[in-house]
């Protein structure tokens, strides 16, 4: 009797115990965490590249959410980086020299550019969505190109001022202040997209991006989460974009290149796109693949990573992938047996 | 005036002659290909190296320009871009944009970074009033060539036999494959038309254009915009856009140049709002 009662719950109980299995902590992740927290004390030379790395993978867990979990194709994420980075620049250059409101102010106005857009990126195919986010990539530049009084044109922002984190950080010469600052931002983006991916909302964006003609028959307000997502993942972009001003003081227009917009991709294709540290995992071995290369071709790393996507490509994404946890697979339990056999 | 429109028209015939190649590309096989200009900028190289080290004349140039972008398009064609057309867009986007890192650093390494100069004849420098109005020899030349070439791919187009197949392989591949048609050999064959005709487009527009290692993203968004907005239904379609294109660009550096390249990227974004799929869109396509 009782089973007969309660077959029909069992499905639901073991859909609901799978998402909880999901989002629950895992010790790996906490790991990492403490590790990077940790990476402050020690390596102080490397600080720089360790807040660069910090605000690349910013940047790409922002392009995550609109490629990876709502699978939008975009060649014009720059845009609201550029936007962040010359917000905070501009500010700091008359005179609001606090980082954290700056911060702030950078995300409201990527996001009211990303809200405004994201009307334009409903429509149309994946070759549409490209070209008009190319476009308003394209506008962005040249419109920073072009009003010079304002953003300094091609010789980008002279003379930022940034003041101290929180009055009593200042930015110091090996970048420790600054990986710090960009790593709290990082973890604290990351803990609330945490709950956003495994939300409702989340699942509803990964219902879109795999069939979007079903997500809206079984009630799912497409445009409506679209919107949302994308808005969302401009103010992210437009952290990082400030983050990179602040910490360096300087803002130009490569902030809107149209290589920022690209590298951004790769960086999230090869972490894994779809999964919340890919992007972060992408941004370390890019930027540590980048400037190793750079230390032997400085000119031509372009080169290299012109020709490690195109092999990416040709042998599968998601091979890489399968590699990965087959090399994970391999090494943790040797890690694990060597120390047993001790 | 009427000197700006003259201007415009033979900078849009040049995108035409540019962006064709990807029109059947992009266009008609759906195979989001950004590193099209590459092999423009292949035809420009060619044509400085060939000028400045070897000492050919400009006009025997350009059918060098021609043949070599359209050889490494084949070869690219047969042992890369064929492993691509059944992927998914977003992995295209990524395999062209590595193309194109590749083929920028590799032409810096090459070459240098610094922008390369074409040497024109004399018999194609210079103007000369017709009815008050002032034609750059050079740029009469270019609409010539450039009329020529549109004309007749039209004609092959929708004329000769191969045309026929092309489009049929197109509209429907294994409707087209169980009749007898070598899809894979008109692929190739068109691609390196296609890439072809980008590398001549480079050769001849160097001049106008201008030519360095950025080159292939500098009129990437150019090229896509020829093809985006003119949609994908004929041949007709790029050309009119190219046109409009070329004079609107023409005419807003000119008129406007505080805006610069605004106005091209303003019309885009809103042609593509009101017409997704172009203005000259197939209908029920």
């Amino acid at each position: 009797m009782t089973d007969t009662t309660d077959q029909p719950l069992a499905p639901v109980a073991r859909a609901s115990r799978f998402l909880a299995a999901e989002a629950r902590w895992s010790w790996l992740e906490i790991a990492f965490w403490i590790a990077a927290f940790g990476l402050a004390f020690v390596f102080r030379s490397n600080h720089l590249l360790f807040a660069e790395i910090a605000i690349l993978a910013l940047f790409a867990v922002s392009l995550d959410l609109i490629l990876g979990y709502a699978g939008i194709v975009s060649l014009g994420h720059a845009a609201f980086f550029g936007l962040g980075a010359y917000t905070v620049g501009i500010m700091a250059r008359s005179g609001w020299g606090d980082p954290l409101t700056g911060l702030v102010a950078a995300g409201v106005t990527a996001g009211i550019l990303g809200f405004l857009t994201s009307f334009l990126v409903l429509r149309g195919s994946d070759l549409t969505r490209l070209m008009i986010t190319l476009g308003v990539a394209s506008l962005l530049h040249e419109t920073a190109n072009k009003l010079d009084w304002l953003t300094g044109g091609a010789d980008g922002l002279q003379g930022m001022m940034v003041g101290p984190v929180l009055g009593h950080f200042s930015f110091d010469l090996y970048g420790t202040t600054a990986y710090v600052y960009a790593l709290s931002v990082l973890f604290v983006v990351v803990l609330g997209l945490r709950v956003l991916v495994h939300s409702p909302f989340g699942h509803a964006l990964r219902a879109i991006r795999d069939n979007p003609l079903r997500a809206r028959a079984i009630g799912i307000p497409v445009s409506r989460r679209l919107i949302a997502a994308y808005t969302l993942a401009a103010v992210i972009a437009g952290f990082a974009g400030a983050l990179l001003a602040q910490t360096s003081a300087f803002a130009s227009l490569d902030v809107l290149e149209f290589h920022r917009s690209a590298d951004v991709m790769l960086v999230l294709v090869i972490g894994g796109s779809g999964r919340l540290y890919g992007g972060i995992l992408g941004a370390i071995v890019f930027r540590l693949a980048q400037d190793g290369i750079a230390n032997i071709t400085p000119q031509y790393w372009q080169f290299w990573i012109g020709l490690g996507l195109v092999a990416l490509v040709l042998l599968g994404r998601d091979r890489l992938e399968i590699v990965g946890r087959r090399l994970v697979g391999r090494v943790l339990p040797w890690l694990v047996g060597e120390e047993k056999a001790r | 005036m009427l000197t700006i429109l003259f201007d415009g028209v033979s900078t849009g015939m040049l995108l035409f002659v540019l962006a064709c190649g990807l029109a059947v590309t992009l266009g008609l096989m759906n195979f989001v290909n950004l590193a099209h200009g590459a092999f423009a900028m292949v035809g420009g190289y060619v044509t400085v190296i060939a000028m400045q080290r070897f000492g050919v004349p400009f006009l025997a140039t350009l059918p060098l320009a021609f043949v070599i972008a359209a050889a490494i398009g084949l070869v690219l064609e047969r042992t890369l871009y064929v492993h691509m057309y059944g992927r998914n867009h977003l992995d295209q986007v990524l395999f062209s944009i590595g193309l194109v890192f590749m083929a920028m650093a590799g032409m810096d390494w090459f070459m240098g970074s610094s922008p390369q100069n074409v040497l024109l004849p004399e018999a194609l420098k210079g103007r000369f009033d017709v009815g008050g109005v002032g034609i750059g020899r050079y740029r009469l030349f270019l609409v010539v060539v450039c009329g020529i070439l549109a004309v007749a791919l039209q004609l092959v187009l929708s004329k000769t036999r191969f045309g026929s197949r092309l489009r049929a392989a197109v509209d429907d591949q294994r409707v087209a494959r169980g009749l007898g048609i070598g899809v894979q050999t008109i692929f190739a064959l068109t691609f390196a038309v296609g890439s072809g005709l980008a590398g001549l487009g480079g050769a001849l527009g160097a001049e106008i254009l201008g030519l360095d290692p950025s080159f292939p993203v500098k009129y990437m968004i150019f090229f896509l915009i020829v093809v985006t907005v003119g949609g994908t239904s004929s041949i007709v379609g790029p050309f009119v856009a190219a046109l409009l294109l070329g004079i609107a660009d023409v005419a807003g550096k000119y008129y406007v140049p505080s805006l610069g390249s605004f106005v091209i990227y303003a019309l885009m974004i809103a042609v593509l709002i009101v017409r997704p799929n172009g203005l000259f869109a197939r209908p029920g396509r």
